[in-house]
């Protein structure tokens, strides 16, 4: 049953109708003509563009600077998204659409770094670093959401969930002064979040929409009536152990992609460890073939002797497990000390991968990083003493998440019987 | 595929067979309706109580002592803070009832002030709480009212501080307006996507969210700054001719807008039970299917429905920069968005029972502002107690179990919301 409905999936994306053939070849022919006549035009003929493609603090895996002559860079990559977005209008990519939607894409990133570096040096290997750490909430985000939608469960409070783990872990990371002992405090908390969501939403059948925004409040109010009442004046509580950056041997010396991917801390490695778990289990195993048909007709699963109602519980409390190894990144993984509302919609963003993921940890992952890497452009491009305010730049994961929801990349397949509560006639 | 339209037909027969949906005014009793929300009100509070004990260091330090000396500990504390919220959220009876006896009319004035000034918090409430409603009979789920209430409140200042020589009874509804009309575009787009494209209206707000404030921080640190407030992000004040006037002379910020308000809550309640429109706006809220078997138009409905629910959200923020702030700075919602959701469901999702939990949560607030001063317990804590007086109002089996109750015969009004497919 389910390779077939994989089947039906696949003829599914490999027909393009003719008005969106038409959209996205104009899209871009768009992104062409704006890296010429904005990019290109407005960068001075002499220009270069330094990319440095080693992070900094880093003492493996070195790679020379690219030094890039800006003005014909801009014009080539002009040029072969006009070319793509002119083919795509008259003879169409077919199946190929998608990937060459995503290259254009790319073209437009580069280009708008070449412009903005243009007699600049940008670290451009660094923020892809930076990105990479930026993805791991929203990937994980979206892993938290595909554990608990195939079961059938929306669970909009992944971003409740990782607030509260990640001040859980502060906390338990700041007494007890051991990280790994913070990720479980982090982890726990997380869980019992989820479990709350789960008796509302599976015993009480309270809509699930609702039930995560009963916990979403909650989780706000009480990390900051906490942060305000005990961590604004201990420091003793607020100041968890980081995770140290551990090199995988041989691996991190490989130019370039050392550093990015194998130079990280242990939540990159975990993200990785748990999109490889997570996709295995999902397709390949009997496990994750009982938690798919409780998602997608519970009542054929439950004649077949699965038990809907535990099956939805395991999916929401390891989605709360995700959830709180997400919310503890912040804390233990990226800043040290935890602030109020720190994790500032990255819960909510990672839903919109998980659904541009199509509810496959693979996309999930894609999507992240795209998300991440958005987010990283922003926060350099700042320090560059860009012209555009940084709080343009910092919309644009919203923008982008909009837009993927619009469905320009294509509509997903939601497990069908997501949102429903269960009855046993 | 054949076995689900076999599904959708069952579903509109049984559907038709239902009926429209019944106006649940006559359904029940007075007490029956309100019942659930007031001991979900009532356990709320509770619950807050034990986290103010909880995280009371003085409460650990007498238990240390003796379990008595603990209790007692609990009770004054609790004690103590509950006073504090309640005589600065309503006003010292004793202090009024002198007042009254007297003839200062400045002290009378004084001693009503704690009640006015609930009133002027839950004035906001009120508009976010009727937009977070509005969406919900029409099926949305609106979480971007806190968006939609900066974007509004940035539309209302500028209008507000840019045009001049305007007389104030022009001047003041232009600027609110504003407000309505750049919350309407925030509560469209969302809405737009969610009829075109099915993109799911919960996550597309809550990004317009970050958009907005994003946006307004822009604004308000560049375009919009204020002469010489050194890059604060803060908007000049605007004309007086924009203010909408406060009734006594100030510390009481007691204001016209929360009688516009009640005049908005009205309307709302007329266009949805009084006229065709919203008949049919209720009806794709609650059986869309039905609703476009009979013909009717959800794309239409929704974008309407969206527009106007910002525009209410827009409202929230144009009065408070109108009558309260007069400018605007970033501070400038406490939450009223999230909250405005605990507001809607606890007051059914009736434009009554939203003034009326709006005026509870603005009492709330008011009280936990100054209790916060008294007994240094955070604000915070408001949003605790809501957090769960809406999971009770969402779960009433629990409080049913709790106090004993029986099942109603009928089942609930539920609200009806759909997935991320957007299958509605």
């Amino acid at each position: 049953m389910t390779t077939n409905s994989r089947v039906i999936e696949h003829k599914r994306v490999v027909e393009v109708s003719s008005t969106r053939k038409l959209v996205v070849g104009i899209v871009e022919v768009l992104i062409g003509l704006l890296i010429y006549f904005i990019f290109a035009l407005k960068t001075a003929s002499g220009a270069l563009t330094r990319f440095v493609m080693t992070p900094g603090g880093i003492d493996q895996g070195f790679m020379a600077d690219w030094i890039l002559p800006s003005k014909i860079t801009l014009t080539v990559l002009a040029i072969a998204a006009l070319l793509i977005g002119i083919y795509q209008l008259i003879r169409g990519f077919g199946r190929w659409t998608n990937l060459m939607v995503g290259i254009c894409a790319l073209f437009l990133i580069f280009g708008f770094l070449v412009w903005q570096a243009a007699d600049k040096q940008l670290n451009l290997a660094g923020m892809l670093s930076s990105a990479v750490l930026l993805a791991v909430p929203i990937t994980l985000g979206a892993f938290s959401g595909i554990l608990a939608e195939r079961s059938g469960i929306v669970n909009i409070s992944i971003e409740g969930m990782m607030l509260m783990a990640s001040m859980v872990a502060a906390i338990v990371g700041s007494v007890t002064k051991n990280p790994w002992l913070g990720l479980l405090g982090g982890i726990l908390s997380s869980i019992l979040l989820a479990l709350i969501l789960g008796v509302l939403s599976i015993k009480y059948k309270v809509n699930q929409t609702i039930s995560g925004t009963v916990i979403n409040i909650f989780s706000a109010g009480l990390t900051a009536f906490i942060s305000q009442k005990f961590l604004q004046h201990t420091p003793l509580l607020n100041t968890p152990k980081l995770f140290p950056r551990v090199p995988i041997p041989g691996l991190a010396s490989i130019p370039l992609i050392g550093p990015i991917l194998f130079n990280q801390n242990i939540f990159v490695y975990l993200m990785f460890v748990i999109l490889i778990v997570l996709q295995l289990a999902l397709f390949e195993t009997r496990w994750g073939l009982r938690l798919r048909s409780v998602g997608e007709h519970p009542k054929a699963a439950d004649t077949l002797g699965i038990n809907v109602i535990r099956t939805r519980y395991m999916g929401v409390i390891l989605s709360g497990l995700v959830a709180g190894i997400a919310g503890s990144f912040f804390t233990l993984g990226s800043v040290g000390r935890f602030d109020e509302g720190m994790t500032a919609g990255k819960g909510f963003i990672g839903l919109a991968a998980m659904i541009f993921g199509n509810w496959m940890p693979v996309g999930a992952i894609g999507a992240g990083m795209l998300f991440g890497f958005a987010d990283a452009i922003g926060s350099k491009l700042s320090l560059l003493g860009s012209a555009i305010p940084p709080q343009f730049m910092a919309m644009a994961p919203y923008l982008i998440t909009m837009i993927v929801l619009a469905g320009f990349i294509g509509k997903g397949q939601a497990p069908a019987a997501e949102g429903e509560p269960y009855e046993k006639e | 595929m054949s076995e689900k339209k076999k599904d959708l037909g069952l579903e509109i027969l049984k559907e038709i067979n239902e009926g429209q949906p019944k106006d649940e005014q006559s359904r029940k009793p007075f007490l029956g309706k309100a019942g659930i929300p007031l001991l979900a009100i009532f356990t709320g509070l509770v619950i807050g109580a034990l986290l103010i004990a909880v995280t009371s260091q003085s409460v650990y330090a007498a238990f240390s002592e003796s379990v008595g000396k603990g209790f007692s500990a609990i009770f004054n504390e609790v004690g103590t803070a509950y006073k504090a919220l309640f005589t600065s959220a309503i006003g010292d009876p004793v202090r009024m009832v002198k007042a009254v006896g007297g003839d200062d009319v400045r002290e009378i004035r004084q001693a009503f002030n704690p009640f006015l000034e609930s009133l002027v918090q839950s004035t906001p409430y009120i508009f976010a709480g009727l937009a977070v409603a509005l969406g919900f009979r029409s099926g949305l789920f609106n979480i971007g009212v806190e968006g939609q209430l900066f974007i509004g409140a940035a539309c209302a200042t500028w209008v507000g501080y840019t045009v001049t020589g305007l007389p104030a009874w022009i001047h003041m509804p232009l600027a609110f307006l504003a407000g309505a009309l750049g919350g309407a575009l925030w509560g469209f787009v969302p809405g737009l996507l969610k009829a075109k494209t099915g993109g799911h209206e919960v996550i597309n707000t809550i990004m317009m969210n970050w958009i907005a404030f994003r946006l307004t921080e822009w604004l308000l640190s560049g375009p919009m700054t204020r002469e010489g407030s050194g890059g604060m992000p803060i908007s000049p004040l605007i004309q007086k001719t924009a203010e909408i006037p406060q009734f006594f002379p100030a510390p009481i910020r007691f204001h016209l807008g929360f009688f516009i308000a009640l005049l908005v809550a009205y309307l709302i309640w007329w266009l949805l039970f009084k006229t065709t429109w919203g008949l049919n706006l209720r009806t794709v809220g609650t059986n869309p299917r039905a609703a476009r078997y009979a013909g009717l138009s959800t794309t239409k409905s929704i974008i309407v429905a969206m527009s106007l629910s910002g525009a209410l959200a827009g409202m929230a923020g144009a009065v408070q920069v109108l009558a309260v702030n007069r400018s605007m700075a970033l501070g400038l919602s406490s939450g009223y968005g999230f909250d405005s959701i605990a507001l809607a469901l606890i007051g059914n999702t009736h434009p009554v029972g939203v003034v009326l939990a709006s005026i509870l949560f603005g009492t709330l607030r008011n009280g936990a502002t100054r209790m916060m001063v008294v007994s240094s317990i955070p604000i915070d804590i408001v949003d605790v107690i809501q957090a769960i007086i809406l999971m009770f109002v969402a779960a009433p089996a629990i409080i049913r179990s709790i106090y004993h109750l029986r099942k109603p015969k009928q089942e609930e009004q539920q609200v009806f919301l759909s997935g991320w497919g957007g299958q509605s």
